[in-house]
């Protein structure tokens, strides 16, 4: 890629002095208008799902992260969550597969210090993990527990955990996972429930590592003396 | 062998045009803007990196087998060389589909160093599969170009309509997705417009279904699935190259 070229000492002084001048206009005039921050009003109303599909030319994955850096750009304590909410929900239609959006609402947004705010993002994180239980149940694990020592919302916590339980069949399911609900009904003090469905998962024949099962058993044990002290 | 001499002659056209270093300069760009994206995105930064990367390296590369394919062609029409060659005891299919060829190589060979990088990011079989389909998609680009190259007059228009084929072939499912969307008003018109984006994509190869990113991010398709986006390009391809060989072997000395 060569090309014939006379020496630049023959070109005239003003075409240098030209050039430069249209160089500094333009960096004085850009320094002069720097780059805006995003602010929370500035979020606009989501695009669908199928409109970020054909702006993103069919590339659902990329574009789907692409609006996540995004949104992410904005200072979330402002933001009208119920606006938030939307653009995460079309996020995550664009590419279901995708943890991004459900990770961002379960660890950032949801962890704001306005209680209606993070009972929306819950609420959100809650309808998606139904649509994919098995995919989609960490974020819910995490939900509950925001609403346990975060909300302190025993009641919501307990659906959280509930849902976790009974919709999820994924294999790699812990157990602390499984017996959230459990913890919880010990915390709102309805030991009679809890008792019987920790009876009820042991009998179930779900439990099948021993080790496990001796502990899931020692806890039945200590709850059931715990029922009898009480009644005496 | 007249054919592997245009092939040879595309590759050696587009080393000294400077292509390898503009293919290099965009794959500099890809690997800096996931390194970039790496930094912004708090989770998923793999998944984010590759898949960002990965559009932008198709975009790229659809991009030069176009310009290099249209501009080869018009500098040769305007320097009177194709109407030497047409002069020349030589089958015009052999000049045509030799042409193809060269070009088609050319999109080859940038789609195996396009998907390179990628291997730092996702599996081994997604990117073989995603760089199989790239090779078929730029295919099908270099045989969209040399058509329209051949057929219009002009530089810009011949880019143009590559580029709108291109842009709508990747779009049109999502169009019919939405034009038949479930709130759609129920009017003779909007069947009218529905039946017409249906008509439309029939003659329009299924390219949102070729290389997709998801391949590099959630593992490799099925066997099946990737041969259906294969094929759908090839034939497209097949169908670009013998309206092109047509129109040219009309072509008037």
């Amino acid at each position: 890629m060569r090309r014939d070229e006379r020496p630049l000492a023959s070109l005239p002084v003003w075409l240098w002095l030209a050039l430069a001048a249209a160089l500094a206009a333009q960096i004085g005039f850009r320094a002069l208008h720097s780059a805006t921050k995003l602010h929370e009003a500035d979020l606009p109303p989501p695009p669908s799902a199928s409109a970020l599909r054909l702006a993103g030319l069919g590339e659902r994955a990329a574009a789907a992260r692409l609006a996540m850096l995004y949104l992410q750009a904005f200072e979330y304590r402002k933001l009208d969550y119920q606006r938030l909410v939307e653009w995460l929900h079309n996020i995550l239609e664009l590419d279901p597969r995708s943890q991004y959006p459900l990770f961002a609402a379960a660890r950032v947004y949801a962890e704001t210090p306005d209680a209606a705010r993070a009972r929306l993002v819950l609420d959100f994180i809650y309808r998606e993990f139904l649509v994919d239980p098995g995919r989609r149940w960490p974020w819910l694990a995490h939900a509950a527990l925001l609403a346990k020592h975060r909300l302190k919302d025993l009641p919501l916590a307990r659906r959280y955990a509930a849902a976790l339980d009974r919709h999820t069949r994924a294999a790699d399911l812990p157990l602390w996972a499984r017996q959230m609900e459990l913890f919880i009904l010990e915390d709102m003090n309805e030991l009679e429930a809890a008792r019987i469905m920790l009876g009820g998962l042991l009998a179930s024949g779900a439990i099948q590592d021993p080790a496990e099962a001796r502990f899931l058993a020692g806890r039945l044990k200590s709850l059931e003396e715990r029922m009898r002290r009480e009644r005496r | 062998m007249a054919a592997a001499i245009f092939v040879r002659l595309a590759l050696v056209e587009a080393r000294r045009g400077g292509l390898a270093w503009f293919a290099t300069l965009c794959l500099l760009g890809g690997v800096a803007l996931g390194g970039f994206v790496a930094q912004l995105a708090i989770s998923e930064s793999r998944l984010t990196q590759a898949s960002i990367v990965a559009a932008l390296l198709r975009l790229s590369a659809v991009f030069i087998i176009a310009a290099q394919v249209v501009s080869s062609v018009r500098r040769e029409i305007d320097e009177r060389r194709l109407e030497l060659l047409l002069a020349l005891p030589l089958a015009r299919a052999a000049q045509y589909l030799g042409r193809l060829a060269g070009f088609v190589v050319l999109g080859l060979v940038l789609a195996a160093c396009f998907s390179l990088p990628l291997a730092l990011w996702a599996p081994l079989p997604g990117v073989l599969a995603w760089g199989a389909s790239l090779a078929c998609e730029l295919a099908l680009v270099a045989a969209a170009a040399l058509f329209f190259a051949m057929t219009l007059t002009q530089l810009v228009p011949a880019l143009g309509a590559t580029a709108a084929l291109y842009v709508l072939a990747r779009t049109i499912g999502t169009i019919q997705q939405i034009a038949g969307g479930p709130l759609a008003e129920d009017s003779a018109l909007q069947r009218l417009a529905s039946g017409t984006v249906n008509v439309i994509a029939l003659v329009l190869p299924a390219l949102d279904r070729a290389t997709r990113t998801e391949w590099l991010l959630y593992g490799a398709p099925q066997a099946q699935a990737l041969g259906a986006a294969l094929a759908g390009c090839l034939i497209y391809a097949a169908l670009l190259a013998v309206a092109g060989l047509f129109d040219f072997q009309r072509r008037a000395l």
